[in-house]
């Protein structure tokens, strides 16, 4: 649900009013500029007055995004967004916090706070750009980057395992979690529409294109000549299936997920796992939000959405609590509490 | 049981320090406590000083399970927790083998003679009794078998052995109170309180407490009592108060009166973590507390939480201030208040994690990338913590800059008496808010006077604005490399913070303006620095104290200060920061220095004799 307690802007907004005055400078053809949009187009579709909008991020390109968006916006330091949004959010609950982040920024060198926001669903929405790669470094390996890829610091191949976004934020007890192509921009704001509906911390992983150091990098999947083969897009209540007539499904065989054509082998739809996003077990959001090629489709759109409280909302619930019950009302009543004698 | 009737002498005596010392489990902490309370009722000036190990539960019986007590009371003005002790209460062989050296020459000792046994000796590193060996000539030893004697008290009664043990330190309490003339109510109705599910335990010890007074009473070796009267103190309502605890209130004093809710982002850390579990109990005040996943995340949540609105505040020891630097010199370019209390520690790095030191004064004044100034305060009392808590947060909040507030371990965990401020009392504290829909808002537009950026919080209408880390243009705040403009932001961020000179107040001087030798000192020392002082001043030496609170800026007056004495001493536990930093920022003076890095405090005997001998000199 859209947090009722955030206020909504008396007047329809449109994608034109949260441009910023700011020169946008990322290289063209980076999948910046369509996250970018998304936003700008699901923002007044969310409805809550610019002023209710704060946008925080880490450092590296994914994190300029704030002086693009005419809302309240504060740029950190590296890997920090997830701390300081933490604070915007516990502080200024009346605040939809938004935060910008990269592959680097949130699962290398602010991989602690990122475990630990998912962790505590604190209620904030994390848009994730995976670029597999240091951008504004100019091309280091980041710890997306698939094993054995050459970059500047692995001129012989990576030799270190990357994370699976999906496993690591399950691993952390993420309640919501999508998967969303730089090169869609309809299910990119469709997907960032349930991320602001969410109570708790929304990680949305895009996986974006860098032209510059990592171009392509995301096109086994994401190209239009692939994604109909290699992409399988979730929607809840429906079965898993993808290929381009939808012949191809995914059933789960003893304790794996399999890939199948449906009709051949005795493959019925009815063998074909249906789409539950709001299962509190995350089960199978784990194992197919860990798919991969070339066995495998790559899933997007919203893998896991379960419901649980949030620690933003669990901190204002002790605080009525105990403005109702302690004695100590006023900091004169704390000064004055306990021993205390006359002179 | 009254006092009235007994025979024994009595001295009266300006000053004492006891100090209670037993094994972990012996309960020092609650009887010290329970003792130094009944002191302040009688109206004596005090300061108390724990001394426990790291440890949680050392080895029974041994020299590092020590744990320990100190309270320094008087019918004047007490400035410290006292060095070494007149009287003594040992508990057990290895609390006697770690104490002895903090015993005066004609200390009175008081021993359990019953915790005197063959293992308890050996473990303590002793090859013969002490008791019984002649090491303890000089001292009025009073020998009590205190064990032996509370449980044959609660024979009577249908309770476990172990509790039996366990109420011996309320035996120990009746002697004391015995000894020095104090009623035993207050002790009796807390006993009540604090058992209140618990008779038998409320019972055994009100008859442990009985037996212990009525013993000291009987015994032939106890030739007199001590009688410390009550000490000349302004009026109004006091309490005792831990420097940690002193800094928590301060801060939600500082909340409350700038209407500006409270947010600690912390890492627990000794000994720091006192103030984060305080804070954490008054959500009825409105304080929200997010124990953080790193140091690094406290310090990032309240600058979130500061960009939000609220007084943000993070708290840590030494080595978590090193961890926040980088988001310090953030909060620094961001200009916004954030209050960092660093409770020092001996360092560097894990160091001595409970014991205190003054050596984080460069790291605070000058640890970051860039230059990043900022304002830094340091309290000097436990009490005291309080107000400086509370001025830290006030000129935080009005200036638009990180603060940081160093305290230390041994302020920390000390306790003073503290008279109760009234909150409406306090200085007012007005943050520059930006206005709502001001069409001249600009993130950095500059209040003339103080140079303070205003304070726009997300949700106020018309105040949209992004900032950051990165550098950004005077008023505008668009960011910008502009070499121009950098320069001008530098020298802006610091003339801001050199100016709160005139929104803090002189540095005052603790005896003659003018003299031979001017002692100097900052933050934590302030106690034993007085002590000396004065003693000497009794003595007719002309000699006077400085003792600085606020740090960066210096108060406008400290050259003129440091002008008006001949010599100069700056005293520090460090091996000289301050001294360091004043030959920077004054070096038209000559400075001595004396510095001393033990993780232990100055004795008022070593700089008496140092003070001494630079007066000799001149």
């Amino acid at each position: 649900m859209l947090d009722k307690s955030i206020e909504k802007s008396p007047i329809q907004l449109s994608k034109e009013d949260f441009a910023s005055d700011q020169m946008v400078k990322w290289c063209p053809g980076c999948g910046g500029h369509a996250i970018l949009a998304a936003v700008e187009n699901v923002f007044p579709r969310i409805g809550y007055k610019k002023e209710n909008f704060t946008i925080v991020s880490g450092i590296g390109c994914s994190s300029r995004f704030p002086y693009y968006v005419d809302t309240f916006g504060f740029h950190g330091i590296h890997g920090r967004a997830a701390a300081i949004g933490s604070g915007v959010k516990i502080a200024n609950p009346g605040q939809s916090v938004w935060i910008a982040t990269g592959d680097g920024d949130s699962m290398a060198i602010g991989g602690n706070h990122f475990i630990h926001i998912i962790r505590r669903n604190i209620d904030v929405n994390i848009l994730l750009f995976n670029n597999q790669i240091y951008g504004l470094t100019k091309g280091q390996y980041s710890p997306t980057t698939p094993m054995g890829q050459v970059t500047k610091t692995s001129p012989q191949g990576t030799i270190e395992h990357p994370f699976v976004t999906a496993g690591l934020v399950m691993g952390a007890q993420g309640t919501f979690f999508a998967r969303i192509p730089d090169n869609n921009l309809k299910l990119m704001t469709d997907v960032l529409y349930e991320a602001a509906k969410h109570d708790g911390t929304s990680v949305v992983e895009i996986l974006e294109n860098c032209v510059i150091f990592n171009d392509k990098a995301h096109a086994f999947y994401t190209s239009k000549e692939n994604r109909d083969e290699h992409q399988l897009i979730l929607k809840h209540g429906e079965p898993m299936v993808f290929g381009k007539n939808k012949e191809m499904g995914i059933m789960l065989k003893e304790t794996r997920l399999l890939a199948v054509k449906i009709g051949e082998g005795g493959v019925t739809e009815k063998d074909i796992l249906v789409h539950d996003q709001y299962n509190p077990d995350p089960g199978i959001h784990r194992m197919v939000g860990r798919m991969t090629g070339p066995d495998y489709p790559v899933v997007f759109g919203v893998i896991r959405s379960a419901k649980s409280f949030t620690y933003d909302d669990k901190v204002e619930e002790q605080i009525d609590y105990a403005k109702q019950n302690s004695k100590i009302q006023t900091v004169d009543d704390l000064l004055n509490s306990g021993e205390t004698w006359e002179i | 049981m009254s006092i009235k009737e007994s025979k024994k002498n009595i001295l009266e005596l300006e000053d004492v320090v006891v100090k209670f010392v037993g094994d972990s489990g012996d309960g020092m902490q609650l009887t010290g406590s329970l003792f130094s309370d009944s002191a302040a009722l009688a109206g004596n000036d005090l300061a108390t000083f724990p001394d426990f190990p790291a440890e949680i539960r050392a080895p029974q019986n041994t020299v590092a399970g020590v744990s320990g007590f100190q309270v320094h009371l008087g019918q004047r003005k007490i400035y410290t927790s006292g060095d070494m002790c007149d009287v003594l209460v040992v508990m057990n062989p290895a609390s006697l083998r770690s104490n002895i050296k903090w015993a005066k020459k004609d200390a009175t000792i008081i021993v359990d003679e019953s915790a005197f046994e063959g293992k308890a000796i050996e473990k303590a590193g002793y090859t013969t009794n002490p008791l019984d060996d002649g090491s303890l000539v000089g001292y009025n030893l009073i020998k009590a078998p205190i064990s032996l004697l509370t449980k044959e008290s609660l024979s009577g009664l249908a309770i476990e052995k172990k509790m039996a043990e366990k109420t011996k330190n309320m035996f120990v309490l009746g002697i004391m109170y015995f000894l020095f003339h104090r009623e035993p109510d207050r002790t009796i109705s807390f006993l009540k309180k604090k058992f209140k599910a618990k008779p038998e335990v409320i019972e055994a010890n009100i008859i442990a407490l009985k037996a212990g007074f009525n013993y000291a009473e009987t015994i032939e070796a106890m030739v007199s009592t001590i009688k410390v009267g009550a000490a000349p103190m302004e009026k109004g309502r006091y309490r005792s108060i831990k420097g940690n605890i002193a800094t928590a209130w301060g801060l939600l004093a500082a909340s409350e009166r700038s209407g500006r809710p409270l947010f600690l982002g912390s890492y627990p850390i000794t000994p720091a973590t006192e103030i984060l579990m305080e804070l954490a109990k008054h959500k009825s005040l409105g304080a929200k507390v997010m124990q953080a996943e790193d140091e690094i995340a406290g310090i990032c949540s309240a600058i979130g939480a500061s960009f939000a609105g609220s007084l943000a505040v993070t708290t840590t020891s030494g080595p978590g201030l090193s961890l926040k630097s980088e988001a310090l010199g953030l909060a620094v370019i961001t200009e916004l208040p954030l209050v960092v209390v660093n409770v020092q520690r001996a360092g560097p790095s894990t160091g001595m994690p409970t014991k205190s030191e003054q050596s984080d004064l460069m790291q605070a004044l000058f640890g970051r990338n860039g230059e990043a100034p900022l304002l830094v305060i340091a309290a000097s009392s436990p009490a005291n913590c309080f107000h400086y808590a509370y001025m830290a947060a006030k000129l935080s909040l009005e200036h638009m800059t990180p603060v940081i507030l160093l305290t230390d371990g041994n302020m920390a965990f000390g306790s003073e008496l503290f008279k109760i401020p009234k909150v409406a009392d306090l200085p007012s504290i007005k943050p520059p808010l930006a206005k709502e829909n001001d069409p001249d808002f600009k993130p950095y537009r500059r209040d003339q006077v103080t140079l303070a950026r205003q304070w726009a919080i997300p949700g106020s209408e018309g105040l949209r604005h992004r900032i950051g880390g990165l550098e950004k243009t005077n008023i505008d705040g668009n960011v910008s490399t502009d070499p121009l403009n950098h320069e001008l932001m530098v020298n802006i961020r610091e003339d801001k913070v050199m100016r709160i000179a005139n929104y803090i107040p002189e540095q005052k001087v603790y005896g003659e303006e003018s003299g031979n030798l001017l002692v100097v000192g900052w933050g934590g020392t302030e106690g034993m620095l007085k002590s000396a002082v004065g003693h000497m001043q009794e003595k007719g030496y002309k000699i006077s104290l400085a003792l600085f609170n606020y740090i960066m800026p210096l108060p406008v007056n400290a050259a003129d200060v440091f002008s008006r004495f001949k010599k100069i001493v700056v005293c520090e536990l460090n091996k000289g920061q301050f001294v360091k930093y004043l030959r920077m920022t004054h070096p038209e003076f000559k400075y001595q220095q004396y510095n001393k890095v033990q993780g232990l405090p100055f004795h008022v005997s070593e700089l008496t004799q140092v003070f001494t001998n630079l007066l000799e000199e001149i």
